[in-house]
């Protein structure tokens, strides 16, 4: 293992010390238990959004704290879930009085670990709300699994959902338009390369060197299927078609097209994707509005890529195009 | 004899050495068909539980294990870390008022376990996760009361029906947690999540085959 770490067991701890000393503007960082809130919370009567999961796919979800996105952001290990604890005390954190709305990605340990920690909250007397995000068509049938995996489609989501909390809607409109969002989005992702949990050593998978993963999720778990490479242009079909056909997509509609690097791919290939897709959409008469490329949520040093796509309306739009200011993502301020 | 407080605190120690011991084999497991994190988030709990141990001792069998239960939910994370919460919980709930325990008290708290397990993660037996393994260590248990077998005798048939439970897992295609998303391809693996449980029970065996 090759890493510009220190101790695995303090990479975690480590990250956090220094977003705390890089953003000072935008976050506070609080440790024991761990979390991270923006550096103006609570905002009175603001509907608080809290979110969370296993480090290693950063900017989400520490980079997504500040005016405009995140409230909070519990990190837990590397891939890991984080604890009940982390989310209760950032759930009371950035309480402003107006609810605590949960964006929970569809995993066993995050969906059982948030149910708790709202659990607790609502002891305390906190209205919360939780929305689980599901949107990576690489799980299919769903009653046989644990339910696809929340994946590209957070990213949008913790955007779109945190500019109407900034605007003041109340916690059931920002839940609604949560689960609208999580309805009308899908995904899919692919591996060049496994990834290295940092306490782990060693690859999470054994990928060869003339092989590709299609359907990987953002843990470095295998996929559904594995087959020689190909060039771009076919991955990104294999990508965006199933996309597509989901939802279905369909001639007319206007989508949010967001090509997300796994870590470890750089940004030259994500525009060979983003160029093709947008080819291919165009050919169904599907018409990209907005666009998001780069290195968003990530699996580590994973190469790899995956396709996103949510369709919009005005009001989407308006809120994607919302300011935001957070380490991870800025514009309109 | 019965099963004592010091008994359950040499049990919860002797868990944290299997589980620091197999910590790279459970990983192992996981990484064949989940994130490669199993033996790391088990062994990251039963630290913190080592840790926490000592102001934990003087308490009695509840509170130690309900103490257990309160610092792996703060620790672990994933998906074992409420599931392994329940079953110390859960036990702790069962053997309020007990200063020691009997297999039937013992029995009796493994159900509450397997119940609260089933309640927390929804799965049912044969979906390739640990219930596989609780379930017939339970069977097992009740058998074992049934015909008033010494605790020693009674504990050894449950950790080796969770053995074969354990083993019995390979075949099958997980329908929860992350081994789920590999569909037919989570076949032929054995589930760390029931192998750590066999663990659990077979320390238990080990620790108390003269109880
Ligand atoms: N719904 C469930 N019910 C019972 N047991 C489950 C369930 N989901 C997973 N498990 C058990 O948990 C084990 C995996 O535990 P592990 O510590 O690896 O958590 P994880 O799923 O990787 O969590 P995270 O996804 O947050 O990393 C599985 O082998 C299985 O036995
Ligand atoms: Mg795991």
């Amino acid at each position: 293992m090759k890493k510009l770490i220190n101790k695995p067991e303090d990479v975690v701890l480590e990250e956090l010390q220094g977003i705390e000393l890089a953003h000072p503007d935008i976050v506070k960082v609080f440790y024991d238990p761990n979390y991270i809130v923006r550096a103006d919370a609570p905002v009175k009567g603001k509907v608080g959004l809290v979110s969370g999961g296993g480090s290693g796919h950063e900017p989400m979800h520490g980079g997504f704290v500040g005016m405009g996105m995140l409230d909070a952001a519990c990190p837990g290990a590397v891939f890991t879930s984080p604890t009940p604890d982390q989310m209760l005390e950032a759930t009371k954190a950035v309480n402003g009085g107006a609810g605590v709305l949960h964006i929970v990605k569809n995993y066993t340990g995050d969906v059982m670990n948030f149910e708790m920690a709202a659990d607790l909250a609502k002891e305390e007397g906190i209205e919360v709300e939780s929305v689980v995000v599901d949107d990576d068509v690489a799980v299919k049938d769903s009653t046989w699994t644990a339910g696809r995996r929340g994946v590209g489609l957070t990213v949008l989501m913790e955007k779109i959902v945190g500019a109407a909390a900034e605007e003041g809607r109340s916690l059931k409109e920002v839940a609604d338009l949560a689960r609208k969002v999580n309805a009308q989005g899908r995904s899919m992702g692919m591996a060049l390369t496994s990834c290295v949990v940092p306490h782990v050593g060693k690859p999470s998978f054994d990928l060869p060197e003339d092989e590709m993963e299609i359907g990987i999720g953002i843990h470095g778990e295998p996929g559904r299927v594995r087959m020689k490479l190909e060039p771009a242009d076919k991955v990104t079909e294999m990508l965006l078609t199933p996309v597509v056909e989901d939802l279905p997509f369909k001639a007319g509609d206007e989508v949010l097209l967001f090509v997300n690097s796994m870590g470890g791919t750089p940004l030259i290939e994500l525009y060979i994707i983003y160029r093709k897709a947008v080819q291919m959409l165009e050919a169904k008469g599907i018409k990209v509005t907005r666009h998001l490329i780069g290195p968003y949520i990530t699996s580590l040093e994973m190469a790899g890529a995956s396709i996103t796509l949510l369709k919009l309306d005005a009001d989407l739009t308006k809120l994607w195009d919302a300011p935001v200011k957070t380490a991870g993502m800025r514009w309109g301020i | 004899m019965a099963i004592s407080r010091d008994d359950v605190l040499a049990w919860i120690r002797a868990f944290a050495q299997i589980i620091e011991e197999n910590n790279e084999y459970l990983t192992n497991l996981d990484r064949e068909i989940g994130d490669a994190d199993h033996g790391a988030n088990m062994n990251r709990g039963f630290k913190a539980v080592m840790t926490k141990l000592p102001t934990l001792e003087t308490g009695d069998i509840p509170s130690i294990l309900k103490g257990v239960g309160m610092t792996l939910l703060s620790s672990v994370g994933g998906a074992s870390g409420p599931l392994y919460s329940t079953v110390f919980m859960q036990l702790s709930k069962t053997f309020a008022g007990k200063e020691q325990l009997e297999l039937a008290d013992w029995c009796a708290g493994w159900e509450a376990a397997e119940q609260g397990v089933q309640m927390r993660g929804k799965a049912v037996p044969g979906e390739k996760t640990m219930v596989d393994a609780m379930q017939p260590a339970l069977d097992a248990l009740k058998e074992a009361v049934a015909q008033n077998l010494p605790i020693g005798e009674g504990l050894r048939k449950s950790a080796d029906a969770a053995h074969e439970g354990m083993l019995a897992t390979i075949p099958l295609v997980a329908r929860k947690g992350r081994a789920s998303y590999l569909g037919e391809r989570s076949a032929n693996h054995q589930d760390p999540g029931a192998t750590s449980t066999y663990f659990l029970l077979d320390s238990a065996a080990k620790t108390w085959a003269n109880c």
